[in-house]
């Protein structure tokens, strides 16, 4: 319990540092673009922290709820943007009036060798099926294909999320809520590292086809300072410093990595962001794709090497 | 209470993405005009009127449709409070005149919201040819502001035929008012009623 009121006090007192440092900035030079950046990504700060940390004090049920109503944005959104045939109708309605409880379910009754195999095993399959069954085969491959991704991007990946609460690690006590905040801070910490990172040194594009931002300078400086990061709230996990440090440096290259991903699918969609839902930080996937991947990895390595 | 609850059902099926081009939700004798593509378009508008313009707005709605069974009629008259017209003649009482029933509406100051293509678009066209009851609407009460609204996506929600409906963000979006112009006719009206509100889905993309 100390550990939390301690957590709740070191990230207040970062945000009103970083909210006066932005204070300061846009006081000395109003209108600035690195400012205003700065800014708003402090404003998204204290809204993801104000709502994480409430749900984190409400307990499993609160966190799992949450997720799933942010899985069903996420899909929201997705389906948007999706190559929707009128004959996949069903199929979509399916992935998320059945896969998506189904999923939730299977994570609050604390089945992991099912909900880890639910969708890539059970869904890959017969979601298509229900496509071929009720649908036609034009553009098979593609209406498949984007169903299969939106079904691991928003619900499978953010599902792990409430699967981390109920991890049982040695040492007894379950410290799988504190799990999720470390995860949440290295995650997005580690965004809004590349970003400066890429913003002060960044040079070779890491995928030139897409954004010329994302650099590898940005890239490296985000993971190696999300390992630090990592390390040094490493007291709020059953890890040593340094296998925090590597968690939180895996965990965000697969983060950051899966940014390209999704930034490839809006820039396919025709779209700079997901949706219009939250002021100013554009939708839920958004928000979201940092974590989306980083989410199940740091799930399976946190289970095959500490879980009991 | 019912209402809320539609709104915030309509809220979490179609997240939608309100955008005033001119101006916000001002509460003026308004008649929003829009194209129809969903039976949820009158929901769709209806939830993302401020709550103030909503109690003053009513939809004109096809009385063949919304008095059907107990379940509509609960809808269209309790919840909607629709300016329900007979679309088939024959079904209509000796003497019984739908614009005369609009007019009524509109004498009472409230603001109206209707589908000039006279019922669901399921052409590939963008538009179908707008009815004459809009250019009568605006003849008679010229002092009140046609407001055109297009809505998109929403009938990828639950295309007709299907029954459970599929979550994605649609896009409502009004326009800037407009009114009949002094000696214009029926069909001049009705053409520039028309391309304004092609504008606005050009403006809202």
């Amino acid at each position: 319990m100390t550990q939390t009121w301690l957590l709740i006090a070191v990230v207040f007192s970062v945000l009103l540092v970083g909210t006066a440092i932005g204070e300061e900035m846009r006081r000395r030079r109003p209108g600035d673009p690195i400012a205003r950046d700065w800014n708003a990504r402090a404003d998204a700060w204290w809204g993801m922290t104000v709502i994480l940390g409430l749900a984190l004090l409400g307990g499993f049920w609160v966190v799992l709820f949450l997720f799933a109503f942010l899985s069903f944005a996420a899909l929201r959104e997705f389906v948007t943007i999706a190559h929707l045939d009128r004959s996949d109708h069903f199929a979509w309605a399916a992935v998320i009036f059945l896969i998506l409880p189904a999923q939730y379910a299977l994570v609050a009754a604390e089945l992991p060798r099912i909900y880890s195999l639910f969708i890539p095993v059970y869904g890959l399959v017969l979601v298509p099926v229900i496509s071929v069954v009720t649908g036609r085969t034009k553009r098979f491959l593609r209406r498949v294909g984007s169903l299969q991704m939106a079904m691991m991007v928003c619900i499978y990946g953010v599902s792990h999320v409430p699967a981390l609460v109920t991890l049982e690690l040695y040492g007894g006590e379950r410290q799988g809520l504190l799990l999720v905040a470390f995860l949440a801070i290295v995650t997005q910490g580690a965004t809004t590292l590349q970003h400066l990172f890429g913003r002060l040194y960044g040079r070779t594009p890491i995928a030139p086809a897409l954004s010329a931002k994302k650099t590898w300078e940005g890239f490296i400086g985000g993971i190696l300072s999300a390992g630090v990061l990592g390390g040094l709230f490493y007291w709020i996990t059953p890890f040593s410093p340094a296998a925090a440090a590597g968690l939180a440096f895996v965990a965000t290259s697969l983060g950051l990595l899966a940014g390209l991903v999704m930034s490839a699918i809006k820039r396919d969609a025709g779209i700079r962001e997901w949706g219009h839902s939250l002021p100013g930080e554009g939708g839920f996937l958004d928000r979201l794709d940092p974590v989306i991947f980083a989410a199940p990895v740091f799930f399976h390595l946190v289970r095959y090497g500490w879980a009991s | 209470m019912t209402g809320r609850v539609l709104a915030f059902v309509m809220r979490l099926l179609a997240a939608p993405r309100t955008i005033w081009l001119q101006g916000g939700p001002v509460a003026r004798q308004r008649v929003y005009f829009a194209n129809h593509t969903s039976n949820a378009d009158l929901p769709l508008i209806w939830t993302v009127l401020p709550p103030a313009l909503r109690a003053r707005t009513q939809p004109v709605a096809a009385a063949d449709y919304w008095l059907k069974n107990d379940v509509r009629a609960f809808f269209g008259r309790d919840v909607f409070r629709g300016v329900l017209v007979d679309r088939r003649p024959e079904a209509r009482a000796d003497g019984e005149d739908p614009m005369a029933t609009i007019r009524a509406a509109l004498d009472s100051g409230q603001s109206l919201i209707i589908f000039p293509e006279g019922r669901r678009n399921e052409s590939r066209k963008k538009l179908l040819p707008f009815r004459a009851g809009l250019y009568n609407m605006a003849v008679s009460h010229p002092a009140v502001e046609f407001v055109p609204v297009w809505i998109e996506n929403l009938n990828k929600v639950m295309p007709r035929g299907e029954v459970v409906p599929i979550p994605l963000i649609c896009t409502v979006a009004f326009g800037e008012p407009m009114a009949v112009v002094e000696g214009e006719g029926k069909d001049a009206f009705l053409v520039r009623a028309r391309a304004a509100l092609l504008d606005v889905r050009k403006k809202a993309a």
